[in-house]
Formats: structure tokens, sequence, C-alpha cells
């Protein structure tokens, strides 16, 4: 065992990434004796160094309306190729199963005709909009971004925890983070095959040209956010910039007789493509919430005529939806006839009677979540929680069953983790990106976002609730293929080079002689003066 | 380009200019009250804040109110954090490097960073720190729509920070060496002496201030400047007139400033000063009428639509 890792423990509760109970893992052996060549007093001033670049580059996180920066960790997370494929075909799977039920729920409903999900479960939940009801969308992609939270549990096994296809965020942090760590870590980045990260914002822009409303050759796309003080302003920024798009907000479009445009210096300019970053009650006031000042009146107008395209779709929080999540495996079979893929976290769903007794008898041993919270909002946590909030919890949940899972304590997964100077197992999940351009093809972004919880022992890893992030590196045993976009021309010199550089000193030279003519000439004292 | 960003970038030029020639107006102001011993410092800080458009206190703190204070409208701490939060909202747009280079300084000059320094240092720092900006501006943004508006934006700001450093002379009374501390404010000591030698006149200091064509923080250099973006911006009558009125507001006090006669250069100078202040202001608005107007919060009130 290397001196890094020294006084790391091992063998512990927890799956730890790096260090199994016989010292650190074979194929990661490398990585970590890259890292203990440099020493640990180098490793904490590569720390430092990061956090210095991502203050200075304002990589922030807005929590409260205070720019924070986004504490980004030395160590990486390190996957095999092999490992990372089955998280890519599992979360193609799932994106697939999910616009099939997407679309049926908003169609024929064939999955309540068929007994497979209860229409109430989807009828009840705050995020299935009647609005939607009968649309198609042009490229039939409703889930145009989607993120996957995965856990690993104490077994190695991947299981995923929730789905995100509303607006996943997080992205971002995987592009700066590689940056970061290959300007921070040049010595262990370089000696390793690591996937790039880069095609993401092509990727995206080339989904989001592919779901244009037909009949418009060269689409107009905007990321829309809801302003400087959102807590991933950061990211839309960076997504618009690195797509060559417009970042607008919503005073900048007005909607008229069904078409969306942009308020510009030259007048209005029609939009076709809005990759939405405003969650649904707010994107449009003339439909959802009166009083949002966030979206445009007349948005879901346009998108119902077909003029324009909203990314991802209205009404998608049905899918993501955690009760829900339950019957995805369910739905996988149904809608594509495979099994599924990623194994999912054992849930039960509190409306069922005999579930909730079950429940309401070992809260104290659970993990209790709300089926439509993000960030990690409302979560207890059974045996960390006082008998107060079990009793509160037990009441709400007597009250509202339909808003609550529950699921048994999973133990996620550690990385070595830099904690005051000193390596530290730390929880970590990890978000991996799933873009869907339709027929054009699903791209998964290699490795994702790993983020962890800073706190020892904290299992919640939320950007909002104070949690840092990771490198994500997805190692490949060839070199990854850089398409070379033009061949380099080599152009001949038009005159050839010899002769330039005679023609050159010949010039020099009789320039020279015309010079001491004219010190010759001023010396005699003809004409100086 | 978005009329939002179109403001935002406007005014990240006028804001990093605007902590530039502060800088350079309070170390002007600090060197009379140096040079000259008879001079009422009171007084003259008194009169430099009249000059700014700000009400005058009994005992100004000219380091606090021009400085170190962030609340103050007229600090250049002040005017970094405008600026910086104007690249915050146009951050796409502007170039990585353009962001960072604002972004740093910000985070450089706030939370009594700059209390902690020599004065000296750091007005050193304030104008270097800007001038990184704007040249990595010109030099890593494309010259489009958007670039345009950023130097529309430092012009405008310079034209009417120059006329109040051009009208600090009037305020320092006599003093012998007045127009030299406003030559050196303009960054303008070396050229003007290649220029005009050692032995020249205070008409010859304003005479360069105002009407070099070369030297680019010059009055009639920077009126050009403007002139131009605003050509490039809007497609204009070339047949009659420009028929933007920013254009012609500038374009007149252009010419009114060139076709000057050369005795009356320093004939009641606060007063042409003053004029073309306004000339700013209005240009100002007729700019933001004509090109962010779009920008105007929205405000959806329910109910019909």
């Amino acid at each position: 065992m290397s001196v890094l890792f020294d006084g790391y423990p091992r063998g512990q509760a927890a799956y730890d990434e790096m260090v199994g109970p016989d010292g650190v893992r074979a194929e990661l052996a490398s990585v970590a004796a890259e890292l203990d060549d440099l020493g640990i007093e180098e490793v904490r001033a590569r720390a430092e160094y990061l956090r210095s670049v991502y203050i200075d580059q304002g990589v922030t996180f807005d929590i409260g309306g205070e720019e924070r920066p986004f504490p980004l960790d030395i160590v990486p997370r390190v996957m095999q190729a092999a490992e990372f494929a089955h998280i890519e075909e599992g979360s193609r799977q799932r994106v697939r199963a999910m616009e099939a039920f997407l679309s049926d729920i908003y169609t024929e409903g064939r999955c309540f005709a068929e007994g497979v999900v209860p229409r109430h479960v989807v009828a009840t939940s705050p995020h299935f909009h009647r609005v939607m009801a009968g649309i198609t969308m042009p490229n039939g992609v409703r889930v145009h971004v989607a993120g996957i939270d995965l856990i690993r549990g104490d077994d190695g096994v991947y299981r995923v925890l929730e789905d995100n296809v509303r607006c996943p965020s997080g992205v971002s942090y995987v592009m700066t983070n590689r940056r970061a760590i290959n300007s921070a870590l040049p010595e262990v980045a370089g000696k390793h095959r690591i996937q790039p990260v880069e095609d993401y914002p092509s990727q995206l822009l080339k989904a989001l040209r592919a779901a244009a409303p037909s009949g418009v050759a060269d689409p107009t796309v905007v990321v829309l956010t809801p302003g400087v003080y959102n807590s991933a302003y950061f990211e839309h920024a960076l997504l618009a910039r690195m797509m060559g798009v417009e970042l607008v907000e919503g005073r900048d479009l007005v909607a008229h007789g069904g078409h969306v445009s942009l308020r510009t210096t030259r007048g209005l300019r029609p939009v076709h493509v809005i990759y939405r970053r405003i969650d649904d009650d707010f994107l449009d006031p003339a439909v959802f919430r009166a009083d949002s000042l966030l979206g445009c009146a007349g948005l879901l107008n346009a998108a119902r005529a077909g003029n324009v395209t909203l990314a991802n779709a209205v009404g998608n929080g049905v899918a993501d939806d955690k009760l829900v999540y339950t019957y995805m495996p369910d739905l996988i079979r149904f809608y594509l006839g495979e099994d599924p893929i990623l194994a999912s976290v054992d849930t039960w769903r509190l409306e069922e009677k005999e579930a909730r007794e079950e429940v309401l008898d070992r809260l104290h041993e659970l993990v209790v979540k709300p089926v439509d919270g993000s960030g990690g909002k409302g979560i207890v946590i059974g045996p960390r929680a006082n008998a107060e909030t079990l009793e509160k919890l037990r009441r709400q949940i007597l009250r509202d069953a339909r808003g609550w899972i529950a699921q048994p304590v999973v133990q996620l997964s550690t990385v070595p983790t830099m904690i005051e100077g000193q390596l530290k197992p730390r929880h970590v999940d990890l978000r991996p990106f799933v873009v869907n351009a339709g027929a054009e093809g699903m791209y998964v972004l290699p490795g994702g976002l790993t983020r962890v919880a800073l706190p020892e022992g904290e299992l919640i890893v939320n950007s909002s609730q104070g949690g840092g992030s990771k490198d994500t590196w997805v190692l490949t045993e060839t070199r990854p293929t850089v398409t070379v976009r033009r061949p380099v021309e080599v152009r001949p010199p038009s005159v050839p080079l010899s002769e330039q550089i005679v023609d050159r000193v010949i010039r020099h030279q009789h320039e020279q002689q015309q010079q001491s003519h004219a010190a010759r000439a001023a010396q005699g004292g003809e004409s100086s003066c | 380009m978005l009329s939002r960003i179109a403001e935002a970038l406007f005014w990240i030029g006028r804001y990093v200019e605007r902590a530039e020639d502060t800088c350079r107006i309070v170390e002007v102001h600090l060197h009379q009250g140096l040079d000259d011993p008879t001079l009422d410092a009171n007084g003259a800080a008194r009169d430099l804040l009249l000059l700014m458009g700000q009400p005058a206190v009994e005992q100004p703190d000219v380091l606090h109110q021009f400085c170190y204070d962030e609340r103050s409208p007229i600090s250049f701490l002040n005017a970094l954090g405008s600026a910086r939060e104007s690249a915050r909202r146009a951050r796409e747009t502007v170039s990585t490097e353009v962001w960072e280079s604002i972004n740093t300084t910000w985070l450089a000059v706030r939370g009594g960073r700059l209390q902690r320094m020599r004065p000296a240092s750091m007005f050193k720092v304030i104008r270097e720190r800007c001038a990184v900006i704007a040249g990595l501006a010109d030099n890593t943004m494309s010259h489009d729509e958007g670039w345009l508006f950023l130097t529309l934006g430092r012009s405008i700001e310079r034209l009417d920070m120059t006329s109040r450093l051009l009208s600090t002379p009037s305020l320092a009374g006599n003093s012998p060496r007045a127009w030299d501390h406003v030559l050196s404010g303009c960054g303008a000591h070396h050229a003007f002496v290649q220029r005009y030698g050692a032995l020249a006149s205070e008409r010859d200091a304003a005479e360069f201030l105002i009407l070099d064509r070369l030297f680019p923080r010059s009055l009639i250099y920077t009126l050009g400047t403007a002139t131009q973006a605003l050509t490039q911006l809007g497609p204009s009558n070339l047949r009659i007139r420009p028929d933007d009125p920013a254009a012609r507001l500038l374009g007149a006090a252009r010419a009114s400033l060139e076709y000057l006669p050369p005795d009356e250069i320093q004939v009641d100078l606060p007063a042409e000063m003053a004029k073309l202040q306004v000339v700013c202001s209005q240009a100002t608005q007729s700019i933001s009428a004509r090109y962010f107007e779009g920008s105007a919060a929205a405000e959806w009130v329910g109910g019909v639509w």
C-alpha cells in the first residue's frame, strides 16, 4: 500500500471504489501510484490550486442567492470501460422506457388498460399536465436530456436511485471538472486513457436541432434560464456558450399568434427550440402559475401549435415521480420486452396498505422520501431521526400516503476524498447524462457527475446540501478516437523558399548600401541639415 | 443580439472605464493636494464631489467615497462590482478570458482588500486590471455587435469622465501644475511631451487632450470611436444625415469642439465640458431607447391574453 493511502481505512462497511479490503484495487493501482509519486504535500498543493481556479473562473453554485464555489475534490473517481458500458446500456434502456411511457400516458394510455400502472398513480402526480394530452413531439422525443442517479451498494452493484427527466443539472461541472483536473494533475491524467467529455455540447445541440418543428431548415435554439440568481445559472450560461446559442430569460421572449420570438437589437427574431431550464410551473403564466415572472405567456400555446419545441417536454415529471419509479422494472418489460439492465433500490409504495403498515412499524430503520422532492429536501433517514421527527413523519404518511415512498438505508459507496489535508472515505453517487436525439441516436456522456457528501458519514450527496464533486474517469483500453474534422493540408510556399531568402538577403544588402551612402554624404558635410 | 445582452455589454464597457477613470481622477486630486500646499484640501475635495455630481459634505473622505465604499455610487469598487454583475448576466456572450479577468479583479478588490494596499499601488492595480480587461475584450471577442456595444459604452464613459477630469484645473485655482496632473491622469503625459516638447503651455495641454486626433483618450478621438461604433451598429441614412439621434448628438458635439477657434479653447472650459456631459447622458438615453428597449422587464398580469 502506498504512503498516501496508509492511514486510509480498508474493508469498512461501505464499498470503497478505490481501496478494497486488501489495499488499493488492482485496476486502480496505477492511478494511486501516480498520486503517490506526487507525495501528500504536492497533492495538497494541487487541491489548493483547484480551489483557486474555481474561484477565479467563477464556477459557482448559488445557495439562497449566495454564490459559492462548487468544491471539486482532487482525487478522481475511476471506472473501467466495461463497468461504464453496463451503466450506459442500462441508462439508454431506462430512457427508452420512459419515452414510451410518457408518450403512452399522454395519448392512448395502454399501460392503464393493461394494468401495468394504476391510472390514479399518474393522474394524481402533480407533474402530470393534462394540457399536454394528445400532443406529439416533432421527432417523438420528450426526454431530450436525462440524468439517471445511481448509487453503488456494499455489494458493489449499481442501482438506480431516481430518474431525472425534467431539467437535470450538473453536466457543466463534469466539463469544468475535467478541464480543472487536467491542469491540476497533468501527470496522472496524461498516463491514463480517459474517455473525453467535451462532446456533450455538440451532442446536445444536435439533439435540440433534431427536435425542431418540421419545415424549419435552420432552427434557432436558445437556452431559457430563470436568471442569474438561479442555483444552476452557471450551468445554463456554460451550455449556451459552448453550444453557441443565446441564453435567454423569460423577458427576452415574446409569444404572439402561436409563435415565439426573441427581443433583439434588430427587432423580433423567431425561436424554434427552447432548451428550458425552468420548471413546468413557472414556464407559462397563461397556463400554470399566473404569478410567475420567469417564463413567457403563450409559450405553451406555441408549443401546442407545433411552432416551437420545449425541451425537455412539459409534463415529463410524471416519469421521474418516485412512486412511478417503483413501476419502472414493469414498464421496461411492458414497453420494451426486455429485462431491466440496472437494478433498482427496494421501495415500498406507502399507498398500498400492507406496505404502509410494514413501513410504519419500521420507520426508525428506513429512509422515507417525498415522491416529488428534489435536492434531498424532506428526506427522513430513520436511524438518524429522533422520535419527534418520526412521529411527525408518521402523521404525514397517514395523511398523504401517495406523497411518500420508503427504502432501506443503502450504504453508498465511498471514494478517497481530500478532507483537511488527509484522504478520507466519503460517500458518492453518480449521475450519468443521456442526450436523446430520437432517430439520430442517443448519446451517453462517458462518466457523469460524481457528487460527494463532504461531511463524514453523510448519505445525502446533493449540491444544494453543500456537497462537492469529483472528476469521473472512464478508462478505455484503446486510445479514444479523435475525429479529425479536416485533414491538415500542407501547402507548398508559392515561391520556393530559397528564392525568397535570396531575394530578402539581396534587398537587405541593397538597403544597407543606400544607408551607408547617405551616411557618407552626411559626413562629407555636403548636405547635412 | 438580445437587447438585454446588448445592454449588459454596453454597461460592462461603461463600468470598467468608469472604474479606471475614477481611479485616475482621484490620483490627480491627491497629487494636486501634495504639490500645492496652499490648496484648501477640504474645499478641493468638496469641489471634486460636486464635479462627480455628488452632494458635498462637510468633511469629505475622498478615499472612502471614491475608492473603498462599495455602496458609494461614485466609487470604483462599486463600478467594478457592477461590471462583474453585468458580465455575469452576459456570461455566455463575453469571452471566457474577459469574464475571468473581470471576476478575478472583483475578487481581488472586494471585502476590504483595497484598504490593505498603499493608495499608490492600489491605483496602479486598478488601472492595470482595467487595461487588462479592455485589452482582452478587444483581442478575444469578435468585433461584432456585442463588442461594438462594449466599445460604445466604454467611449461614452470615457468622454464623460475625461470631460470631468478636464474641469479639475479650474477647481484647483491657479495651481501651477494642474494641467500636468490632468495630463498624467489621462495617461497622456508622455505622449504630450513627445508631441509638444517640455515647454508647452496650458493651452497646448488642453488642446492636446481635447483635439488630438491620434491620442486614444482625447475627446475628439473618443467621440470618433463612439460615432464609428454607432455607424456600424445601425444602418443609417447615408444621403442626408445619420438618422440615429445618438449619432447626431455625438457628431454635433464633435463638430463644435473641432471647429472651436484656438483662442477659445480654454475660455469657459468647465461650461463646455458640462455640455459634453449632458450630451453623454442624452446619447445613452437614445441608445437605450433604440436598442435596449426590449429588455424592459415584461410583466404578466394575468387575465385576458
